[in-house]
């Protein structure tokens, strides 16, 4: 940056280092801990607090832990430290329910391909129609390893689904199927068909009026008796159809907001060339819109895995579901800060760096928006 | 959809029927659309009344009168297991509005001092706050009120030996016991007084800055605020006699008797809900005071206000026309969050409305209370906070 100024510049005289106030280690700490009285005493108060939390925390988290092989009685005679015996001994449990235990590759492959698709979606090198197939070619392997019954795979029924594959499952195929459905909703939003339009904003508001629990209950308790006598549909994809029915309004939402964004010339210009309706959404502006709608719909997305935690209380045995169960035991119960502790930090995992990631693409997007 | 031009289109001689015309293209799909859904719903309630018939359930709400015979553990009206099922329910209406009006004020006092604290020149206090909201926003609430309630009902010691680190309150498994003044007539006067107060402090000051405008002379806005809201109750305390008893609690058999008790369920979460929406109303908060010009601090300083003022009569009312929208929905949020009380057994609205419908089988209108009552909250709070944004949203040309 200087490059040019230090061609113009006469020879460098002997540098004089600035006063030692002002910069260093020393003028750092005095310019943003103790620039004034009460920042000073502030710093006193939190170095004190840390010194008074983070000490016995590191004791009890490592240094007095029990060992992964430690039975339950050593754990209960010594509780300053964590019993991640525990967790070592149901680590298989909370991951994968009540998945046969020798089938549980099929569910830890089902992580790995979730993991590795939702990591491959984040690199824009990606974003082409054609991963949309790569996508649903993963999907069906995830169908084939969760259900089996086809390549010599035993069949497991979804009731025995659980775990973290199951959360991954709930969140992601929610997602995947209410995309499309999000995307109509929110053109009806913006339609000047009135009946259309009626019938978009009275479907979003009603469903981001309600809290999911109440979708969840629906799902549970009224959906069989919405279906004919004798048709019945499983547990699971009850509860995932209340999930898609949910998502789609909030995703429309955060599509609707692209779509405002959008110059109005963009609609005229397409209008202007004779673009029929579907061709001037397909081919101008929802590319824009969708664009613009990322970062908004990685957040929804962020809720909604959250979101998937309520399964619990329809009696499903997702990933706080299973730790819940696994809590149950009753030669290890009472170890509820080493289970909440596994499974808030995996959870924690998935959704900080969504949320990393939907920051930076937010302002990656905004850069070249400028130009 | 491209009827958009239709407004253009040159008048017709006769009417002709052709899909080529945008509205009537655009009626079609309407009619098309309109149908398909009519049918849908035609579709799902026949099969509900047909299913319903075969369980031999009746519909409609008759059975808000009958007896519920269920017990809930804490309510705000007097409530047994003799009582209506329409009673019941306004029980857990009342214990939803209970906890989501404390959850609400509590969210936003720690969200803003957290907001502010991310902001902090101190930079301990600032990476501490973005710890927290880094740490608190990214875990299911459900578990954290899970969290929260194993802290109370499984590491606080048994009722025997509860903790008591305050004269008077006791910390145990079954939740927190404090002291509150002894019922005393007095008591109702006071409060009464309060509201007077409040209501007197609020005409006050709208009198006062309307004097102030039109002649300039200062009104004293503290002064007369504290002499109302804490003055007049003081005044009505002392002259009732000022009662000084309290009901304290103490061990009595295998509880605590007398006092007031905060259960763990409503602990949990009230907790749970504040720390979690606070972290959310931190960040917006926190955009709130980013959005506003440091120009516009520099300019009121300029112009001799002092740095009080020139965060309530500059920033602020500038900060707030960007920090309500979200906020309102943060409320919303929180309000609809706190249907998670059913998974720790606290007896909110879905929590009574699940006993009524488990019990009865009136699966339709168990949902159809909760969803309705539900939206009539969205309504109200969205209602209220679209009235005060529009109060304090800046008047352009």
């Amino acid at each position: 940056m200087t490059g040019t100024v230090e061609n113009t510049a006469p020879p460098a005289m002997a540098e004089e280092r600035p006063p030692v106030a002002t910069v260093g280690p020393l003028a750092w700490v005095r310019n943003n801990l103790f620039n004034t009285w009460y920042n000073a005493l502030l710093t006193v108060l939190i170095v004190w607090a840390v010194l008074r939390v983070v000490p016995p925390l590191v004791d009890w988290l490592v240094i007095k832990a029990h060992g992964f092989g430690a039975p339950p009685q050593e754990c209960r005679a010594d509780l300053g430290g964590a019993c991640w015996a525990f967790v070592a001994e149901k680590l298989r449990f909370i991951m994968f329910g009540m998945f046969p235990y020798d089938e549980q590759w099929r569910p830890l492959l089902v992580i790995v391909i979730f993991i590795a698709l939702l990591g491959a979606s984040c690199d824009r090198r990606f974003w082409h129609a054609w991963f949309g197939l790569v996508w649903l070619a993963g999907l069906a392997v995830v169908g084939v390893l969760m259900w089996g019954g086809v390549l010599g795979l035993t069949p497991v029924e979804n009731t025995y689904w659980g775990g973290l594959p199951l959360t991954l499952i709930l969140s992601v195929i929610g997602l995947a199927v209410a995309f499309p459905f999000s995307i109509l909703l929110a053109l009806g939003r913006r339609s000047t068909m009135p009946a259309v339009k009626a019938i978009c904003v009275t479907y979003i508001e009603l469903i981001r009026g309600v809290p999911l629990i109440s979708l969840l209950f629906m799902a549970s308790v009224m959906f069989p008796l919405f279906l004919p006598t004798g048709v019945t549909v499983d547990k699971l994809l009850r509860a995932q159809v209340a999930f898609i029915l949910f998502a789609a309004a909030y995703m429309a939402e955060a599509i609707r907001g692209g779509l405002q964004a959008i110059p109005k010339g963009q609609y005229e210009a397409a209008d202007g060339l004779g673009l029929s309706y579907w061709q001037k959404m397909g081919k101008v502006i929802l590319p824009q819109a969708l664009a613009i709608s990322i970062p908004p719909l990685v957040n929804t997305f962020i809720s909604f895995f959250k979101d998937t935690s309520l399964v619990i209380i329809i009696g499903l045995y997702d990933l706080l579901g299973s730790a819940k169960a696994a809590l149950t035991d009753p030669s290890w119960r009472g170890f509820y800060r080493e289970a909440y502790l596994f499974i808030g930090l995996i959870y924690w995992a998935f959704c900080f760096f969504m949320s990393k990631y939907s920051q930076r693409l937010e302002r990656d997007l905004n850069r070249s928006r400028r130009h | 959809m491209s009827s958009e031009h239709r407004d253009s289109a040159p008048p017709r001689a006769g009417f002709v029927f052709s899909l080529n015309d945008p509205t009537v293209r655009s009626l079609v799909y309407q009619i098309l659309l309109i149908g398909t859904i009519v049918l849908i719903g035609w579709f799902l309630v026949y099969n509900t009344l047909d299913n319903l018939s075969r369980r031999s359930i009746a519909t409609g709400f008759g059975f808000m009168g009958r007896e519920a015979s269920f017990a809930i553990g804490e309510s705000l009206i007097d409530y047994t297991p003799k009582d209506t099922y329409g009673r019941a329910f306004v029980a857990g209406v009342l214990n939803t509005v209970k906890v989501s009006v404390i959850g609400i004020i509590a969210a936003t006092i720690l969200g803003t001092l957290i907001g502010v604290a991310r902001l902090s020149s101190n930079w301990l206090l600032a990476r501490l706050a973005g710890g927290y909201v880094e740490i608190v926003r990214n875990i299911p609430p459900l578990l954290q009120l899970f969290i929260w309630y194993a802290v109370i009902t499984e590491s606080m010691p048994p009722v025997r030996q509860a903790l008591n680190p305050l004269p008077g309150v006791f910390v145990s498994q079954r939740g927190v016991r404090f002291p509150v003044p002894a019922a005393d007539p007095v008591w109702a006067w006071v409060g009464l007084a309060l509201i007077v107060g409040i209501v007197l402090a609020y005409v006050l000051n709208r009198w006062g800055r309307a004097r102030q405008a039109a002649t300039g002379k200062p009104y004293p806005v503290l002064l007369s605020l504290l002499g109302c809201v804490v003055g007049l109750p003081l005044l009505v305390y002392l002259a009732g006699g000022a009662p000084t008893q309290l009901d304290v609690p103490e061990l009595r058999g295998f509880n605590f008797v007398g006092g007031m008790v905060i259960s763990p369920e409503f602990f949990a979460i009230l907790t749970g809900l504040s720390i979690y929406t606070a972290a959310f109303i931190a960040e917006v908060v926190r955009s709130g005071i980013l959005s506003v010009n440091w120009g516009q601090t520099e300019a009121s300083r300029a112009l001799g206000l002092s740095s009080g003022h020139t965060l309530r009569l500059v920033v602020l009312p500038q900060a707030l026309r960007v920090i309500v929208p979200p906020l309102t929905s943060q409320y919303l949020n929180l309000t609809k969050n706190s249907s998670l009380a059913l998974a720790i057994g606290y007896p909110d609205l879905v929590s009574v409305a699940n006993t009524t419908l488990n019990q009865t089988g009136q699966a339709v209108e168990g949902v159809v209370m909760i969803m309705g009552t539900y939206l009539a909250f969205s309504l109200a709070i969205s209602g209220f906070m679209n009235w005060y944004n529009k109060r304090i949203a800046l008047v352009e040309r």
